[in-house]
């Protein structure tokens, strides 16, 4: 599976995609993967604040139910809807069906996120 | 011996040789709903002898003017609707549940028979003291039995369960540590923990922090005392952990807690693979529980109910639930509830009672000798299959196994068969499935748990079942993609019945007779 080079990844397991103050974020095809079928999705509030390192949501499987970390610290100003009636969509495609849009209080906070290089490096040993 | 075949898109390969099972009767058996009849009935009332009462004058709004649409069925053929579906089910009285204790273990009928003795089944708990002298002294005797086994000083047998326990376990930590002027902010956990005690930990207001397990899947004590600060009110720990591993320095692990003033709790869900041959309260352990549906053989399967005791040492004897068990000066027993510090209650009355006498039967009946023997016997169980397996399905940590083992999938993934497709094809050959897909530091789990009261002979069947659905892994593998084959059903579609669940009967039952000249028949 390519991981795009755009986004920047957890240890966790979620991409985000930055764009200046904005990102976007979502769970790699990794995570879907371990997971397997996808069949809720529990999404923050519009509004609410979340935390670098901190649980924001979480998605469950038909094997478990997982916490989702957020990458950075800032508001949430929106979430993919879509995700409540076709959670599958994140199984389909991972890297495109974002969770919440953020809006990113501290940029330094994407310094230590995980490049793609470094990403799939990651899983590889995650893996073995 | 059966060997049935199977008939798969590939015709000649290896298709199994299934030494447990062969076809079985199941009969087909449709909903009550859809079996109903109107006016059938398992019953027949005697004329009313007493002045009808007028429900609406007495109900008002609240009477009902129409019946429920409920069944309309006669005695025996809801005898058999129900006798049938039970014939579907896999069960412990059939064969052997590699999930262990965690779900379904033999219990021992000496057990059940003792529960039923008149004077105990029937006693109540509104009984006065004077009159419970029988069963406080059951709770008495289990108490110090517990105390001798797990090494603490103290217990209460309150928690209706497991998790329950954890619950009460974790409310005495943080009443301890506001006695001491701060309940602290956080509890570690270990990566490898049961998800139930996160949920503990932040049900009682605490902060949940990972403890990340080194590469033989125990605690990395480096990193712990990096973590661990004068703001972390516990670890919890399963010891051995869901990997069935040994924390061989779990004494070093309680100094680094307890060198910042944190508490070390234990969860006793393993606590079957110790029982006998170690004892928490010497290795560092502060409290924790027991599941007594785990280790000391009370019912699991119909809802139990469980019982999780919660014992722990001195220092968090002032908080214990109210009320607890008393000796008076003359010998006689007495439940105390004059307790200030105490956290309060946690279960009404004293407990799950039933569950007390079982254990104290299973733990009288075998003994300290005994209660020894099937820790080694369950330890043993599980490394007999672990040995016999380990040439067929990767073992991710090969640290040595205590009561249970954790097998992967990597080998069989590789022909794209996942741990829940060996798990289906299991049912085939007449087992339950293990444990799939945890724990989740193990991708692609096959935890295993024989317990110790399985047969060599049980054991070999289960392993051969095991060997050969490694070999159609490599021979035949949509076999095991697709199975079951042998069940009532095939595989189900677990994904929609989790996505758009079909929970309740939406239909009405029919209101012509199914036919016409048994309508109205009775019985």
């Amino acid at each position: 599976m390519d991981y795009p080079a755009a986004y920047k990844y957890t240890k966790e397991h979620e991409w985000i995609e930055l764009n200046g103050k904005w990102g976007k974020v979502g769970i790699t095809d990794y995570a879907q993967n371990s997971l397997g079928d996808i069949v809720f999705v529990d999404l923050p509030k519009v509004g609410s604040s979340v935390e670098k390192g901190k649980v924001f949501g979480s998605v469950e499987s038909v094997k478990a139910v997982s916490d989702l970390y957020s990458p950075v610290s800032g508001k949430v100003t929106a979430v993919n809807d879509d995700l409540t009636a076709s959670p599958e969509k994140i199984n389909t495609d991972a890297h495109g069906a974002w969770i919440m849009k953020v809006e990113v209080s501290d940029s330094a906070d994407a310094n230590d996120l995980l490049s793609k290089d470094a990403y799939e490096t990651y899983i590889k040993e995650e893996t073995h | 011996m059966a060997t049935t075949p199977e008939t798969t898109e590939q015709g000649s390969t290896f298709t199994g040789n299934r030494q447990k099972v062969a076809a079985h009767l199941t009969q087909n058996e449709p909903l009550l709903f859809e079996k109903s009849s109107p006016g059938k009935r398992g019953y027949r009332l005697p004329p009313l002898d007493v002045p009808e009462a007028d429900a609406a004058k007495l109900l008002g709004d609240a009477a009902r003017t129409e019946a429920p649409e409920l069944p309309e069925l006669s005695e025996i053929e809801i005898i058999r609707h129900f006798t049938r579906l039970s014939t579907w089910n896999y069960a412990i009285d059939l064969g052997m549940y590699p999930l262990g204790s965690c779900t379904m273990k033999y219990n021992p009928r000496v057990n059940e028979f003792v529960s039923r003795l008149e004077g105990i089944a029937e006693a109540h708990p509104y009984q006065p003291e004077s009159l419970s002298q029988g069963a406080l002294q059951v709770l008495h005797t289990l108490e110090k039995a517990l105390i001798e086994i797990t090494g603490m000083d103290t217990i209460t047998l309150q928690p209706a369960a497991g998790a329950h326990g954890e619950f009460t376990g974790i409310l005495l930590t943080r009443a301890y540590h506001e006695s001491k002027g701060n309940p602290r902010r956080k509890v570690l956990i270990p990566d490898s923990a049961h998800g139930t005690n996160p949920a503990t930990a932040a049900v009682c207001g605490y902060q949940v922090e990972n403890l990340r397990s080194n590469q033989h899947g125990m605690v990395d004590i480096d990193q712990l005392a990096k973590q661990v600060d004068d703001q972390t009110a516990a670890l919890m720990l399963t010891n051995p952990s869901t990997i069935g591993v040994f924390e061989a320095e779990i004494h070093k692990i309680a100094d680094v807690l307890h060198s910042k003033g944190a508490l070390l709790y234990m969860d006793g869900a393993n606590m079957n693979a110790l029982c006998g041959k170690t004892r928490p309260g010497d290795f560092g352990v502060d409290v924790m529980h027991l599941n007594l549906h785990k280790t000391f053989s009370t019912p699991h399967g119909g809802g139990g109910p469980g019982s999780g005791p919660v014992a722990c040492k001195k220092i968090l004897e002032p908080f214990l639930p109210t009320p607890v068990v008393r000796e008076n000066a003359d010998g006689t027993l007495r439940l105390d509830y004059d307790r200030p510090h105490s956290v309060g209650r946690v279960r009404m009355f004293y407990g799950n009672f039933g569950m007390f006498v079982r254990a104290l039967a299973y733990i009288l009946a075998n003994g300290p000798d005994g209660l020894r023997q099937t820790t080694e016997d369950a330890v043993l169980n599980a490394n007999y299959i672990r040995k016999k397996l380990e040439g067929y399905y990767e073992l991710p940590y090969k640290t040595p196994s205590m009561h249970e083992v954790v097998f992967s999938d990597k080998k069989q993934q590789a022909r794209g068969i996942k741990t829940g497709d060996i798990a289906k094809r299991l049912i085939d050959y007449g087992f339950h499935p293990y444990t799939v897909s945890f724990p989740l530091i193990v991708p692609g789990a096959l935890m295993i748990e024989p317990t110790e009261s399985e047969s060599k002979e049980e054991l070999d069947l289960f392993i051969d079942a095991m060997q050969q659905i490694a070999r159609e892994v490599e021979e035949n593998p949509l076999l095991v993609l697709q199975a079951p084959h042998a069940t009532r059903v095939k595989r189900m579609d677990e994904t929609a019945a989790a996505r758009k669940p079909i929970l309740r009967w939406k239909g009405a039952p029919s209101r012509e007779p199914l036919t016409v000249d048994t309508a109205a028949k009775e019985w």
